[in-house]
């Protein structure tokens, strides 16, 4: 049922479009290196990447690219059902990053339907210990328990096969309120057992990561004159710095808060699940007039980069395409002027106007009991919002093109069995979107635009 | 020169009836649906006077040129003689006609569609048969075609081709279609127009008019030097050389003759007179089918796999596919009237069934309707806005009706299943089957008075509900569903 939706058209067909194009200017080009994609952006530098480092975080020198392992490629699997991850490309990937200054790796024992830490471990072996930070988190939300607590912990040094752990997190805090966050690590004693492990070296920075309400984020950043938190990770990028679409909070009041204690921040989501890269046309044109050789994701990067407490972006890079991308924008960081800041909140302005769900695909919600595809419903939705082919009624003028665009598109990327109308509403996804998506409820007004596509009676 | 003319109609009829079979976008339906509806029986048994008066004057004005043309049965036979000819030249000989044969089989396809269930006349009829080869075996080759340019366009960020899903509806029916086809290989390859000329009723009756057409060939005597190239190249085994006479009961008019003839000394022309006398003779060929059909087995397969992990990010719940409920009446699409009048018509062609953009019908493995469309909503529903089958239906057993009457016909009833019921039986809130009703017949009311998390069961008002199937379709529960529609014998307007 699935393997369809492993890789999506616009990738496919960004892949093929700039394959072809690199292999027409490496004809241009002989002598050049050997993955040069723009002419006048020459070679993707290896020595040029920006680094940070902070007095809460000692002698480390952080990437400003991190390398986030929620989104390895996956390739269907040999033996059988399911997805796998694929192995030898994450290693190229890790190479190529470890090559070109990324120094910062960070996975999740969830990640992958559970197969992120192994294979960024079998990568990360290849190289010394001291080439590369990683970073992986306490994810228990499924089972609290002291002992599966520990049991999670002490995995996550067997997969990614080593003897510390740099940077280690509380998973995601906020959702369910102060309440869970006493019961997931205070009342079991994990918040302890980890300040001990951080003093016995085997952690070597202690945060968390967080998705939630000004409340519960006041709170536990107040606990910081118990538990010292060495660090942050929170959710940032142009779109939401004034106000969050699914929070309500703005990024930029957490970000501050963060600061003014030099609790140095880590970004998570930088271009929202790729939404940033996927704009519709007329904004990639304001973007691209602006600057005609950065790529669309580029703006969003130096944003935050911009931001002199963050101390890596993290970005989970499927392809190596976007993996070059990235470590352009960084390679060195080209901070953004005022003028730059202001252009770009206003372009967030215009990106607001068109109405996506705010799914950044990370998966959080799946599997669904009931077989739903999630995010690959939310994704085609957003795809053709974007790509203006979600008309508001008959009378539109590109109503017919739109539609079959729409409904054909709907069964290519999503199996008739996992799409909309099969959602009972059981509400078991909604507490595991970080993005306080109400799922049943995007899905019911999707299911109903579809009908009245089918029916022709919009 | 007539001839040619014989094998462009032909051809251009073959194709377009085949595409009627293919085609599931309803584009060749909206200009050549009236193929289908010429075809005779279909016509008789829509009562379509119009139709059966025009083929028959046709036959008494130039012969059986309806074998030979319009039945794609007949011309798919040709195809393979042409193909048994290349083999072996000059293959047939005359063999006088079995006419008891046929009279038999005329008389018992009359009986089986007037009082019988009607499945030996459905096995027989020639359009139906071959209705049921292009639905089960052309139709998935082309669609897997069909899927391959979808596969490519989806690459090419084209919406110019969709998938569609190929399935195969029933074993029992697939099975008959290969054996009916294979007989008619053998038949064809062998000796040309057997089964038309001693099984086919529509050629038996065709055969009683053309015996008096006004054109037909004759063989001038007078130029003939008894070569007897035309008798060996009829594929009707039709003529005669010993009295130079042809039997136009079986001469289905496909001047071959006349252009094998190297003296011209046949002609397609006004002559008086009938055809010889024809003595029967021992043949045994319909049994086969039969025995074949009572010796299958049906054969279903059912995946029941499920396995969950512990909860990570990411994945695919497994989906086990539904089973189809006994139902007590089985259910029939709107226009069908009812049960009655649908089986007196349907000539089992399995046209609607190909068309079905849904995937609801299928042909019955019931004994008594063997092979006739009926529904099931496993792979989906009868969707509101469709009116395909209605449409292309050339028998009239699907009477033609428009999506506003489609909404008001009441074809089946929903029926709760308590034990299935995701509430009852999961203890989780639904509703899919109530949000999803077209009518609005169903309604949630509470399982029990003051019950913890206040779940809710549907109700069904069976006055409002249609039977299209979006409850028992869209019912999460596997892989029986908890709400599933039983037929109505009789339909009617609410």
């Amino acid at each position: 049922m699935k393997g369809k939706n492993t890789m999506d058209r616009r990738e496919f067909l960004k892949i093929l479009g700039i394959t072809t194009a690199s292999a027409t200017l490496a004809g241009c080009n002989a002598g050049k290196e050997e993955n040069s994609q723009a002419g006048e952006l020459g070679p993707v530098p290896t020595d040029e990447m920006t680094y940070r480092s902070f007095p809460a975080l000692g002698e480390d020198k952080v990437s400003l690219l991190g390398y986030g392992c929620m989104r390895w490629p996956t390739m269907p699997n040999p033996e059988g059902k399911g997805d796998i991850i694929d192995q030898e490309r994450v290693n190229e990937l890790v190479d190529y990053a470890i090559e070109h200054g990324v120094n910062f790796f960070d996975t999740s024992p969830v990640y992958v339907q559970g197969m992120s830490e192994r294979a960024t471990g079998i990568a990360l072996k290849r190289h010394p210990r001291e080439s590369y930070y990683v970073s992986t988190k306490l994810s228990n939300f499924s089972d609290s328990s002291r002992e599966n607590s520990l049991a999670m912990y002490q995995r996550s040094f067997r997969e990614l096969q080593v003897d510390y752990i740099d940077y280690y997190l509380l998973h995601s805090l906020g959702g369910g309120g102060m309440d869970n966050f006493r019961k997931r690590y205070v009342d079991n004693g994990m918040l302890d057992f980890l300040q001990e492990e951080r003093r016995a070296g085997r952690i070597r920075h202690l945060g968390w990561s967080f998705h939630g309400s000004k409340e519960v984020f006041d709170e536990i950043l107040a606990l910081h004159e118990t538990y010292h938190w060495d660090f942050v990770l929170l959710q940032m990028n142009y779109v939401d710095w004034h106000i969050a679409k699914g929070s309500g909070i703005g990024c930029e009041y957490l970000y501050m808060e963060c600061a003014k204690r030099n609790i140095p921040v880590m970004v998570m989501e930088p271009l929202l699940g790729g939404r940033l890269a996927k704009l519709p046309d007329h904004i990639v044109g304001i973007l691209k007039q602006r600057s005609p050789e950065r790529s669309v994701a580029s703006w969003a990067f130096r944003f935050l980069g911009t931001q002199n407490n963050v101390f890596t972006v993290l970005s989970g890079m499927t392809y190596m395409e976007h993996l070059q991308d990235n470590i352009r924008s960084f390679s060195p960081l080209v901070p953004l002027t005022d003028d730059e800041t202001q252009f770009l909140f206003n372009t967030a302005k215009l990106i607001e106007q068109y109405p996506t769900v705010p799914c950044n695909d990370c998966k959080y919600c799946m599997p669904c009991p009931y077989g739903i595809d999630i995010p690959a419903i939310l994704l085609h939705y957003n795809k053709c919002v974007n790509e203006g082919n979600v008309p508001e009624s008959r009378q539109d003028e590109n109503y017919r093109k739109a539609r079959r665009a729409f409904l054909v598109g709907y069964d290519r990327s999503v199996p008739k069995l996992r799409q909309a109308d099969h959602c009972i509403g059981c509400r078991q996804c909604n507490h595991h979107c970080p993005q306080r998506i109400d799922i049943p409820k995007e899905l019911r007004k999707i299911d109903a635009f579809i009908e009245k596509l089918k029916q022709d009676t919009l | 020169m007539l001839r040619k003319l014989r094998i462009g109609l032909a051809a251009t009829f073959f194709l377009l009836v085949t595409a009627l079979f293919l085609d599931f976008t309803g584009t060749v339906h909206q200009w050549f649906g009236w193929m289908a509806k010429v075809q005779f029986l279909p016509a008789v048994l829509a009562m379509n006077f119009v139709v059966v008066a025009l083929l028959v004057v046709l036959t008494l004005l130039l012969g059986r040129v309806y074998c030979s043309v319009i039945c794609p049965l007949g011309v798919m036979q040709d195809i393979f003689a042409w193909l048994g000819k290349k083999a072996k030249k000059n293959r047939y000989t005359y063999s006088p006609a079995k006419n008891w044969l046929r009279y038999i089989v005329l008389v018992l396809f009359v009986l089986s569609l007037v009082l019988g269930s009607g499945v030996l006349a459905k096995l027989i009829a020639p359009y139906s048969a071959y209705g049921r080869i292009a639905g089960n075996l052309l139709a998935p080759v082309w669609q897997w075609g069909n899927n391959a340019l979808a596969y490519l366009a989806e690459r090419a960020d084209s919406y110019a081709f969709y998938e569609t899903e190929v399935w195969f509806k029933s074993g029992l029916t697939l099975s008959i279609a290969v054996a009916t086809l294979l007989v008619l290989i053998v038949l064809a390859w062998r000796g040309g127009r057997t089964y038309c000329n001693t099984i086919c009723p529509v050629g038996t009756v065709l055969g009683f008019l053309s015996r008096f057409s006004w054109l037909r060939p004759v063989i001038d005597t007078s130029k003939c030097v008894d070569c007897g190239l035309c008798s060996k190249n009829c594929k009707s085994s039709c003529i005669d050389l010993s009295s130079h006479s042809i039997d136009y009961s079986r001469c289905v008019a496909c001047m071959d003759c006349i252009e094998k003839c190297r003296k011209g000394a046949i002609k397609y022309a006004f002559a008086p007179g009938r055809c010889s006398s024809c003595q029967p003779k021992d043949e045994k060929v319909s049994a086969s089918r039969r025995a074949f059909l009572a010796g299958s087995a049906a054969f279903v397969a059912t995946t029941a796999v499920k396995a969950q992990k512990m909860k990570v990010d990411g994945g695919l719940a497994t989906i086990e596919d539904k089973v189809a409920p006994q139902r007590e009446q089985h259910i029939l699409p709107s226009g069908a009237l009812s049960a009655r009048q649908f089986a007196q018509h349907c000539t089992s062609c399995q046209l609607c069934v190909s068309v079905c953009p849904n995937e609801v019908l299928r042909p019955s493995s019931d004994l008594s309707r063997l092979m006739q469309p009926e529904m099931s909503y496993e792979r989906g529903y009868c969707r509101p806005e469709c009116t395909r089958c209605t449409d292309v239906c050339p028998t009239g057993a699907i009477r033609p009706i428009t999506r506003e009457e489609k909404s008001s016909v009441q074809i089946g009833h929903a029926v709760w299943i308590r034990k299935n019921c995701i509430p009852v039986r999961d203890g989780e809130s639904c509703g899919n089957c109530e949000r999803h009703c077209p009518t609005g017949a169903i309604q949630m009311v509470p399982l029990e008075e003051g019950g913890k998390k206040r779940l809710r069961i549907p109700v069904v008002n069976t006055e409002r509900c249609i039977g299209c199937g979006a409850c028992e379709n869209l019912c999460p529960a596997r892989p029986f569903s908890a709400i599933y529609v039983e037929g109505h014998d009789t339909h009617r307007i609410i």
